[in-house]
């Protein structure tokens, strides 16, 4: 199997015994038609091969039900496709499980990044956050998490984006309002600030 | 409140229409323009189930001018009852919490908003034109931010409170 050779290579240094990979993390990712229960069933078929969850999001995009989950298992990838075979029997649910590499806090802003909150939104064209997320990338900001809507005519996007230090978030400003401009759209960047109580 | 003449009941227009994102003109609160402006958005605002403001970007008027009406809403505490306030301006906002809102302009989405729930705001009611300070609390709170932001230009799309904070809406009035 080249999951489980793959699998025992990224988690060798935690693997004690030979054969199943020893707490590996697995990516999970559910969509399809939405129906109550989905949750329930995904979780109680992981519990079932010792998955712990970590991290995960959920959420229904125009009624699709979409679900990354992140969790922490001695099972192989082959046993947790057979745990979480019903869900997906009926043909709405598409379900697929693949290793992922553990990385211990990779992504989190580091205290010299800052975060803002960029709020965009006006009539639906193509390529609104292709241009937006350019112009974040020319800036080497980071997206770490994305949220957009259509509506009648509507289009919303919403990004936190993570600024390494030493890029000056006016110029990121600056060239984000004249690319709205040009869209014919709203935008705007604002702090986001962690308060530690 | 003084007196106001009989008023229409406008188009109410939707986002990404721009008058929405066009800061408002200060008014004359005696203008005759103005007053029939009150007395249309209060006309409006009562024939929208629902609706406990209105502001004049939202029927195609870039003008410091709004109106509110929380009376009989359940989350409402102290309350105003119907009124129109020209120009206002807020002096301050404390106690800010977390809630979901939504727009007559935004009719597809509701969003979550972290808005002060004590509010003091001054401002001129239409016909006399007197200054008028407002305090007041929770629901009604609110309401007069997210109009005054209205009247700045903004819609509370300019104020969610991250990128899933936008949610879609569950019933259409
Ligand atoms: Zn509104």
């Amino acid at each position: 199997m080249t999951h489980t050779a793959k699998l025992t290579a990224v988690s060798e240094t935690r693997s004690e015994t030979s054969g199943h990979p020893e707490h590996h993390v697995l990516a999970v990712t559910v969509i399809g038609d939405d129906r109550p229960g989905i949750i329930a069933e995904l979780t109680a078929a992981l519990a079932s091969v010792g998955g712990n969850l970590e991290d995960s999001t959920m959420t229904l995009l125009r009624g699709h039900f979409a679900m990354v989950v992140l969790a922490r298992t001695d099972a192989t990838v082959g046993e947790v496709e057979v745990a979480l075979a019903p869900l997906g029997e009926s043909g709405e649910l598409s379900v697929d499980v693949r290793a992922v590499r553990t990385r211990e806090a990779s992504g989190m802003p580091s205290a010299d990044h800052s975060a803002y909150l960029l709020r965009v939104h006006g009539a639906d064209r193509p390529g609104i956050v292709a241009a937006m997320a350019g112009v974040v990338a020319q800036h080497h900001g980071n997206i770490v998490d994305l949220g957009t809507r259509l509506g009648t005519d509507l289009y919303i996007l919403m990004a936190e984006v993570v600024l390494p230090s030493g890029v000056d978030p006016e110029l990121l400003r600056s060239d984000l309002a004249r690319v709205a401009r040009e869209l014919g759209v709203d935008a705007s960047l604002s702090d986001v600030v962690d308060d530690l109580l | 409140m003084p007196d106001l003449p009989v008023g229409s009941i406008l188009q109410v227009v939707r986002a990404p229409h721009p008058v929405l994102a066009t800061a408002g003109i200060e008014v004359d609160p005696r203008d005759p323009a103005i007053v029939q402006l009150a007395a249309d958005l209060l006309a409006t605002q009562v024939v929208s189930p629902g609706c406990v403001g209105l502001a004049a970007q939202q029927v195609g008027v870039a003008a410091r001018v709004f109106s509110v009406d929380v009376s009989g809403h359940p989350k409402t505490k102290i309350c105003h009852g119907a009124f129109v306030l020209c120009n206002a301006v807020i002096e301050s906002a404390t106690r800010k919490e977390r809630g979901r809102e939504g727009c007559m302009s935004v009719p597809d989405f509701t969003g979550d908003v972290a808005r002060a729930r004590r509010l003091v705001v001054r401002g001129q009611l239409p016909v006399t034109g007197e200054w008028v300070t407002i305090e007041t609390d929770g629901f009604e709170a609110v309401a007069l931010q997210h109009e005054i932001d209205h009247t700045d230009g903004l819609v509370f799309l300019d104020r969610v409170a991250g990128p899933h904070a936008v949610h879609p809406r569950r019933t259409y009035l």
